[in-house]
């Protein structure tokens, strides 16, 4: 049944609806006078399937927009027996932390920022260049497996991770015992604040690149055979094909993906630094969320929280946005087209 | 297929150098054995006795003598069973209802006439862009009286966008010839829905529950925020406290009748193989699907 699945998706025979591109999304629009009728009418006629919509669209409400008017305590002295309503209007007294350079938040928002740049620069082009590899595999087989192995650890929780480079990688680990064993030198990482954003770099690696290269093979699959063959017939090499053929294929995708990534630029691996923050302590390992949760889940001082986590958050849909404007500037499709 | 594209691409490339397809092969074996032998050594160590454990230093790479000793200890009662039901528990109802409620949004939104369902499918796909923030987050739950319950670990996480649309593009996809001659005959949506549309839809449906069961199974910081007491604590905080921060296990956290505590590192990988067990049993069943190509049609939209 996959395969059907699979066959319809790369040659649109005359059963599928969808003719390719953007004339498709319209011409599935069904000629009918449903535009003119009253918005009482179609709300009856579609009663069936607003009602289907309706669980989700009540949950993507209330826990996903209605939150967003919790963050008017970024504006207060919030006092959690208080409430909302009853707490002091502060006005912006708790942006201070950002626009007077709160040392724990400066030394929170540097590591952010450093832990971004290591891992823009040497995690993210990781999995397109085992997409490629993982392409130039001739043999299906092969390349099933490796994939199966790969994937993985991308579905193994932070807490399962972290426990497990702790126990490959600890003073008292696998490693160590093995070399302890055959009189070798030891080494220590984990705990060590100095190593602690190469840990987590080689973390993130760990868990997701595997994972990440899912993306790139799908667009690597689309591309038509005999490009290469016409061009090798050329006397293309391999190099001179893959910078001609493989690159530009892909190449839109990763811009995409480089955009969300910018998008998350502040957010990086909570949940891993959190479960390891006891290990090396605040100075090497505080970023912006920890530090949104150490300082108001944890101590108590909502109001400036909330106001970081705020600032944290705009500037998070402004760089998308921003570098999405970018994209199009340099006559690529973005995360929506305009 | 495969054979054929091997021969013709050979036939037209000619063969890649040996020393080419060597080092492709040594870089895609390490990949491989970086993922599974951490594994080996803490299957083996988990079933390892304290003799064998004693003899290796501490960790062992190959078990000659097999006991389920840790597992035994650790699943008779006590604070790791306790916790294993409440995270099946929570990754069982929690994905029964995210599945449904996100074929229904899903399939809704895939109807193009429906009533405003441009501005419903915006609002689904801006959520993707932002998040509320974890303390308005915290604010709602509370709000709610949810802290402490059980919840508040599958309401604020039931629906997620990416999934609604991975799963529309699936149905926009479906030949529409189908579905417009059961309404001929007189079908209404619903009608539709289940007897035309998820029977078509099994595969996809497949891959969507287990995103949703893996997120529920693997949360932990959910857990962390809303729930206060210990006796409620489901795996992935047992997980941390017992593993990450080898708090030892004392006889009170087990129940045990007598005889003397296995060793603390074969209890502590027996905790990590057990949180891990249901994905190493699902995983190969819907495996198969992310090769051949089903997330497509989330990545074009």
């Amino acid at each position: 049944m996959t395969e059907t699945i699979k066959d319809r998706a790369t040659t649109p025979g005359p059963a599928r609806t969808r003719a390719a591109g953007a004339t498709g999304r319209s011409s599935r629009r069904k000629p009918t006078s449903g535009q003119n009728r009253s918005t009482l009418a179609r709300i009856k006629r579609d009663r069936m399937l607003l009602l289907l919509a309706l669980p989700g669209m009540a949950v993507v409400a209330l826990f996903h927009y209605f939150p967003l008017l919790g963050n008017v305590i970024a504006f207060q002295d919030f006092q959690p027996f208080l409430g909302i309503s009853q707490s002091e209007w502060v006005g912006l007294d708790n942006f201070d932390v950002i626009f007077n350079g709160d040392p724990r938040f400066v030394n929170a928002l540097a590591n952010t920022l450093i832990i971004t740049l290591i891992q823009v620069v040497f995690v993210f082009p990781l999995p397109l260049a085992l997409a490629l590899l993982l392409n130039s595999v001739l043999s299906e087989r092969v390349k099933r497996g490796v994939q199966s192995v790969l994937y993985l650890p991308h579905f193994l929780s932070w807490v399962i991770v972290v426990a497990l480079f702790q126990q490959v990688l600890g003073n008292a680990g696998m490693l160590n015992t093995f070399f302890r064993e055959h009189d070798m030198a030891t080494f220590s990482i984990i705990g060590v604040p100095e190593l602690f954003k190469l840990l987590i770099t080689s973390q993130v690696i760990w868990k997701d690149t595997g994972w990440g290269t899912i993306i790139f093979l799908a667009a690597l699959s689309r591309v038509d055979m005999n490009l290469y063959e016409a061009a090798a017939m050329d006397g293309a090499g391999a190099w001179r094909r893959t910078w001609h053929i493989t690159l530009p294929a892909v190449r839109s995708v990763f811009i995409l993906l480089l955009i969300l990534r910018l998008g998350d630029a502040l957010t990086v691996g909570f949940e891993q630094i959190i479960l390891q923050q006891g290990a090396v302590g605040k100075a090497a390992s505080e970023v912006l969320d920890t530090y949104v949760y150490n300082n108001g889940i944890v101590g108590g001082n909502w109001g400036t929280s909330a106001a970081v986590g705020l600032v944290k958050g705009v500037v998070g849909v402004v760089l998308v946005l921003g570098a999405n404007k970018l994209a199009h500037v340099f006559g690529e499709r973005g995360v929506y087209s305009r | 297929m495969s054979d054929l594209t091997v021969t013709r691409s050979n036939l037209v490339f000619g063969r890649p150098s040996l020393l080419a397809r060597g080092a492709r092969a040594v870089v895609l074996a390490v990949a491989c054995l970086a993922v599974i032998l951490p594994f080996i050594a803490v299957i083996s160590t988990s079933l390892a006795s304290q003799a064998e454990i004693s003899r290796a230093g501490g960790f062992v790479f190959w078990v000659t003598d097999p006991t389920l000793d840790a597992y035994r200890a650790v699943l008779s009662g006590g604070v790791v069973t306790r916790s294993v039901i409440v995270s099946l528990g929570i990754a069982a109802v929690g994905t029964a209802l995210s599945v449904m409620c996100t074929i229904g949004l899903a399939y809704a939104l895939s109807r193009t006439t429906m009533y405003a369902q441009k501005p419903m499918l915006l609002a689904v796909l801006f959520t993707l862009l932002f998040s509320p923030g974890m303390i308005p987050m915290y604010l709602v739950v509370k709000q709610l009286g949810l802290i402490d319950s059980y919840w508040a670990l599958i309401l604020p996480v039931l629906i997620n966008a990416f999934n609604v649309i991975v799963m529309r593009e699936f149905f926009l996809d479906l030949p529409a010839e189908l579905m417009e001659s059961a309404k001929i005959d007189g079908a209404g949506e619903f009608l539709v829905l289940t007897r035309i549309v998820l029977p078509l839809s099994k595969a996809v449906i497949a891959v969507i529950a287990l995103f949703y069961a893996v997120a529920y199974w693997n949360s932990f910081f959910n857990a962390l925020l809303y729930i206060n007491s210990p006796e409620k604590w489901p795996l992935q905080l047992v997980l941390r406290t017992y593993v990450v921060n080898e708090t030892p296990m004392g006889v009170d956290d087990l129940v045990m009748e007598g005889s003397s505590l296995p060793p603390q590192v074969a209890i502590q990988m027996a905790i990590l193989l057990i949180s891990v067990l249901p994905m190493l049993i699902v995983y190969p069943f819907i495996q198969k699907h992310f090769t051949k190509g089903l997330l497509i049609g989330g990545v074009k939209g």
